[in-house]
């Protein structure tokens, strides 16, 4: 039986469905070892954080400080915090288009990554790759795409280059797993599907996790997808591991992807999990939200991880108020300076057009047509 | 007669051509439900039936392959690729599979498929959501290749492109969508693909251009106050160098501007056609006037990088002053 943190269940609205039963090896015993209360503060930090963080980028979205599109990671923070949490900061993380999150959770400053969306020279990639492009080699963090699915091999590679690397290169056992994150609608990408069968077949340690938030932009899984209430079955066809895992509670998270990362890099194998979850806004900024109820909506956003994580040290006394409220006027206070900050930093000169098109001693003025540009213009 | 824009002129078209035939369908990512993400296809499936416009699984080369078959067996699809960008998985689809179907079987099978795409910049989407791919499908040999410049030619060059016995990838500028209105007739009417239009008659300069780049070139003639001839191609594949080549006859001087990285753009072909068959017209080297080598950048620089209609009018004053 594959199912580690079974999703809250009796719902009336259920948008994944009930998953099959699996005979595949568990990745844990179900003990947990309670978690140290500074290090839930922590989670529930970068949570807020990332709230935070998301509500203001629709504000600046909205005062079109913020070009070109926007994926808001509302309802999703346990996943991005909770997976971060599990492995060691040097193993790859890769992910698609609704990214702020997973760069503030693996350690982004907020400013970098605002700067991004308002494409300012700040950004994380200097202002020309925007909201989907979040990038932080820092953070091993490998972006951030925009094509769905494509990421998925990305990982494969990722993860297949530190096997190598530490098996064959280095001679000893592999030390690293990488996390290649995509949403349920990738699914039905091909690319995804190549990619588990080159992991399954090359013992590569990348673990696949759908943050399967039951919708493909308009199209909900089971419109969509088929054996859309039990996903993990595709993986189980390419000899991998499958998971399901409640993405809504940030300790469920932890403790079951701790297990899961934990037998992938000891057996140097891939897994797949489905990481169960709900987006509680829309699929981007401009989405009128049609396809699903208000009475779904708020089953759901009544459901916050957040507040899940907050009643949990709560009831243990663990979260005295004033450290909540000290908290959270903290990230208020970064988000805020981030957001100036952003502002601040200079707009791109015309002379980035021709930056890290090619390494520089082959760019950046070898460009056919830069005299063209340059005509009348200056570089600033 | 009604002033639509053009996502209103190709919705008209697609209503007229499935109550014609019904062959016609549509597939695509939120094309029903959610009337397509730029909302082409709004209330098109309330009215045809989901069985006529399909929303599909997100995958554009299973959208683009099953449009295929569906073509092979006779149907007429209408798949629409939600941004240019997105072309990229389905690649291998249409240039290993339409493009070649009818050679490859000596004409037994044909593949009379329509794929609608938003192109282009000018919305401030990032690279993927704002690139010019064009040169990459006119080059495969197999596929046409239509690019409207407004509302009119658009109902007209799409019932042409719905029609059409090969497959046509219709090109959609996203960028003047909803920012410009024209007259549309609501009676039928077709503009054969691989004709061009001449936009305005002019005796000194011809700028050649298609798509959102048009309206650019007509405020830069407007503004350079030279008798100039703007030729808009609609077609890129089969092109019409007829009308560029009495054009630049007659001119001798040639200008030619698109929204793609410069270097084998389409330009570069028109720009050796114009060579081969006008040289000794010529009073000028050809100029181009295009987006620039590098990845299209986020919005921040996007209007640097769109050719407006000044660096236009620069490149017509520069041609002119040779």
């Amino acid at each position: 039986m594959s199912m580690l943190s079974e999703p809250s269940t009796s719902r009336p609205f259920d948008v994944h469905g009930k998953p099959g039963e699996r005979t595949s090896a568990p990745a844990t015993t179900g003990r947990r070892d309670p978690v140290d209360p500074a290090l839930c503060r922590q989670w529930l930090r970068d949570m807020l954080m990332i709230r935070e963080f998301e509500n203001r980028c629709m504000q600046q979205y909205q005062d079109k400080k913020i070009g070109g599109f926007c994926h808001i990671y509302i309802g999703q923070e346990a996943i991005a915090v909770g997976c971060t949490a599990a492995v060691r900061p040097n193993d790859p993380i890769v992910t698609a288009y609704r990214d702020h999150g997973h760069a503030l959770a693996r350690g982004m400053a907020a400013r970098h990554c605002m700067a991004e969306m308002f494409g300012k020279i700040g950004g994380c990639a200097k202002g020309k790759g925007g909201s989907m492009h979040m990038f932080d080699r820092e953070h091993h963090l490998y972006g951030g795409h925009g094509i769905v699915g494509a990421q998925i091999p990305l990982g494969v590679g990722l993860a297949f280059a530190c096997k190598y690397m530490d098996e064959v290169i280095d001679g000893r056992p592999n030390s690293r797993v990488a996390l290649a994150f995509l949403g349920d609608g990738a699914l039905n990408q091909g690319a995804i599907h190549e990619a588990m069968n080159l992991a399954g077949l090359f013992d590569i340690p990348c673990v696949i996790i759908c943050e399967n938030n039951g919708y493909s932009m308009g199209t909900s899984i089971h419109r969509g997808t088929t054996m859309g209430h039990d996903i993990i079955s595709k993986a189980i066809g390419y000899g991998i591991d499958g998971y399901v895992v409640d993405g809504m509670d940030v300790l469920s998270v932890y403790h079951d992807m701790s297990a899961i990362v934990e037998k992938c890099r000891r057996e140097s194998r891939p897994a797949f999990v489905d990481m169960r979850c709900y987006r509680f806004k829309g699929h981007s900024m401009s989405d009128p939200r049609k396809y699903r109820t208000p009475e779904e909506e708020n089953q759901y956003t009544s459901d916050d991880p957040i507040g899940r994580l907050k009643l949990h040290l709560e009831e243990r006394g663990e979260l005295p108020e004033a450290v909540l409220k000290e908290m959270q006027k903290e990230i208020r206070d970064e988000v805020r300076e981030a957001i100036a900050w952003s502002e601040a930093s200079p707009e791109p000169p015309m002379s980035e057009l021709y930056h890290d098109v090619f390494v520089e001693p082959h760019g950046p003025f070898n460009g056919t047509s830069l005299p063209q540009m340059l005509q009348g213009k200056d570089l600033r | 007669m009604a002033n639509l824009t053009l996502v209103q002129a190709i919705n008209l078209a697609l209503i007229q051509e499935m109550e014609k035939d019904d062959r016609v369908i549509l597939l695509g990512e939120d094309v029903g439900n959610n009337g397509g993400v730029f909302r082409v296809t709004e209330g098109l499936q309330k009215r045809f039936g989901a069985n006529r416009v399909v929303d599909t699984p997100l995958a554009e080369s299973g959208i683009i392959g099953t449009s295929i078959g569906l073509a092979m067996a006779g149907l007429r699809p209408v798949p629409e690729i939600q941004f240019e960008g997105f072309l990229g998985p389905a690649y291998d689809q249409l240039c290993s599979h339409a493009a070649r179907m009818r050679t490859r079987t000596r004409g037994a099978f044909t593949v009379p498929m329509t794929v609608r795409v938003p192109v282009g910049g000018g919305i401030h989407a990032p690279e993927l959501h704002s690139d010019s791919p064009e040169a990459f499908y006119t080059h495969q040999p197999g596929l046409k290749v239509v690019m409207p410049s407004g509302p009119y030619d658009a109902k007209g060059l799409l019932i042409s492109a719905l029609r059409d016995p090969d497959p046509v990838i219709f090109f959609e500028p996203k960028r003047i969508y909803r920012a410009i209105r024209e007259e549309v007739p609501e009676d039928e009417y077709t503009i054969p693909i691989g004709k061009a239009r001449v936009v305005c008659e002019g005796t000194d300069l011809t700028v050649v251009s298609w798509g959102a780049s048009v309206i650019q070139c007509m405020q830069a003639i407007e503004a350079c106050g030279r008798s100039v001839e703007l030729i808009d191609l609609r077609t890129i594949y089969p092109m019409d160098m007829e009308t560029v080549e009495a054009s630049v006859s007659k001119t001798g001087r040639c200008v030619i501007v698109h929204e793609a990285p410069r270097t084998c753009g389409v330009g570069s072909e028109v720009a050796t056609q114009i060579m081969e068959k006008c040289f000794l017209h010529l009073e000028a080297p050809v100029q181009r006037v295009t987006g620039f080598d590098t990845i299209m950048p986020y919005y921040k620089l996007e209007l640097e990088y769109l050719p407006d209609a000044a660096r236009i009018q620069r490149g017509i004053e520069d041609c002119l002053a040779y």
